[in-house]
């Protein structure tokens, strides 16, 4: 296994004109600018991969949309297997996200913005697996801040609009805390609250998918250059790192899922937590 | 080891995975503005209306399917009561017939009661009535066939007729006394 290994880094720092190993580096998530350079508007792979999966999840949600619309229209009452599908997944993010943390009420005043942010994530997420484009939308930490930056907005206009002045108030000053005490608490708790949230909201999407995409890579360049490159012994190495690739693969799957739901969920709970009335 | 390999192949890289491009927050931020705004808009206004309309109707129809079992059940309980108003009736009717068939056997018992007391005077009184009949024939019978033979006895002295009737009345009077 080592010998494998070092076999790879050789052939790294090597980069053999003939094809040898490239190892993954964080110019994966730069490639090159396809039009208007320099504009605000600069187009890549990765900007044409997050519209183009814009354009998929309006289709989609479109033809959903066109079915849920005949079906009240016609009154058809049983959906049909596409239409289930589509109802199951709008009302994951409205009963099991929505509803659960904010009840009825508040889960439906905030459930566009939710809904938006769930299926765009997973969309995004998805396309790192997806053969020919294998890189996800959201591994470019923009879209992350964004959407983070969107959670910030949110869960602190929830709170203001509901408390007031008093939603910062009571965030910075707990109930229940010795005076003396928000020498050390009042700082901690605007971090934890005011600075961390967004910031780890973003990372831990951006990092999830970056991370998620070098292993990929790591794994099925390993495998092309143990078929192609090594000698011998060595060619057996790339089964090895193909099933690994393939487990990856299928991880990732879980991952690009569980990410969407985390980021959702915790957004809902920071607007749940402003939205309280206890602080 | 592949720490080293990413860093190795990595050196030399200016870029910083953590600071956005303009373009990136630009892409980003119309990606997800237009996206707000179709599940905003378009998608959720339909899923909900959709979703409602459906438990409208599953309301509608249970509604419609209680009203309908209740008016089977109350009509149910109208044929339940007309065969209970059939029942008593029909037992009210045989109760009467049992009460007339009862009556009607008493007044017809009286009446052959009251005809074999009818048939029993009438024969009593004919049976007296012979018995009369024969006591007065057997008297003047024996009257005169006791004076024929006391005459024939006595002779000539009880030819007085009055005097043997007397005798044989006196007779015929104490043998009656005897017999009562």
């Amino acid at each position: 296994m080592i010998n494998a290994l070092s076999l790879l880094t050789q052939a790294a720092y090597a980069e053999a004109s003939d094809g040898g190993f490239s190892a993954p580096s964080i110019d994966e998530f730069y490639p090159q600018v396809i039009a208007f350079q320099g504009t605000w508007f600069e187009l890549d792979r990765i900007m044409l991969i997050r519209l183009l999966v814009m354009t998929a999840l309006i289709v989609l949600f479109w033809l959903w949309s066109s079915k849920f619309k005949k079906s009240y229209k016609n009154n058809i009452l049983v959906p049909s297997r596409f239409q289930l599908m589509g109802e199951i997944s709008l009302n994951f993010v409205r009963k099991n996200i929505a509803h659960e943390q904010l009840g009825e009420k508040d889960g439906e005043r905030f459930l566009p913005l939710l809904t938006t942010i769930f299926f765009l994530i997973l969309g995004m997420n998805i396309t790192g697996i997806i053969p020919f484009l294998n890189i996800a939308g959201t591994s470019r930490i923009g879209l992350p801040v964004v959407l983070a930056a969107v959670a910030y907005v949110t869960f602190i206009y929830a709170g203001v609009r509901k408390h007031r002045m008093k939603f910062f108030t009571a965030n910075l000053f707990p109930a229940g805390v010795p005076k003396a005490f928000y020498v050390l608490v009042t700082p901690i708790e605007f971090l934890s609250t005011f600075i961390l949230r967004p910031v780890t909201l973003a990372l831990r999407l951006t990092m999830n998918m970056i991370a998620g995409h070098l292993l990929l890579v790591l794994c099925f360049s390993a495998t092309q250059f143990f078929f192609f490159n090594a000698e011998g012994f060595f060619k057996l190495f790339g089964a090895g790192t193909f099933v690994f690739g393939f487990a990856f693969t299928v991880f990732e799957i879980l991952v690009s899922f569980l990410q969407a739901y985390v980021f959702t969920l915790l957004t809902t709970v920071y607007i749940q937590l402003a939205l309280a009335d206890e602080h | 080891m592949i720490s080293s390999i990413i860093v190795a192949a990595a050196e030399g890289e200016a870029k910083n995975p953590l600071l956005p491009a303009i373009y990136d927050i630009v892409w980003s931020s119309v990606v997800f503005a237009i996206l707000l705004v179709f599940f905003w808009f378009k998608v959720l206004p339909n899923f909900k209306k959709n979703l409602d309309a459906r438990t409208e109707a599953i309301e509608g129809r249970l509604a419609a399917a209680e009203k309908a079992q209740a008016e089977a059940a109350a009509k149910t309980a109208n044929i339940e009561a007309e065969q209970a108003a059939a029942r008593a009736d029909a037992s009210q009717i045989r109760d009467e017939a049992r009460a007339e068939a009862a009556v009607i056997g008493v007044e017809i018992k009286e009446a052959a009661q009251a005809e074999a007391a009818r048939l029993i005077a009438s024969a009593k009184a004919q049976i007296e009535a012979e018995t009369q009949a024969a006591l007065v024939s057997l008297r003047a019978e024996v009257g005169s066939l006791a004076v024929d033979l006391a005459s024939s006895v006595v002779g000539e002295s009880l030819k007085n007729d009055k005097l043997a009737a007397n005798v044989v009345d006196s007779f015929l009077a104490e043998l009656e006394t005897k017999k009562k």
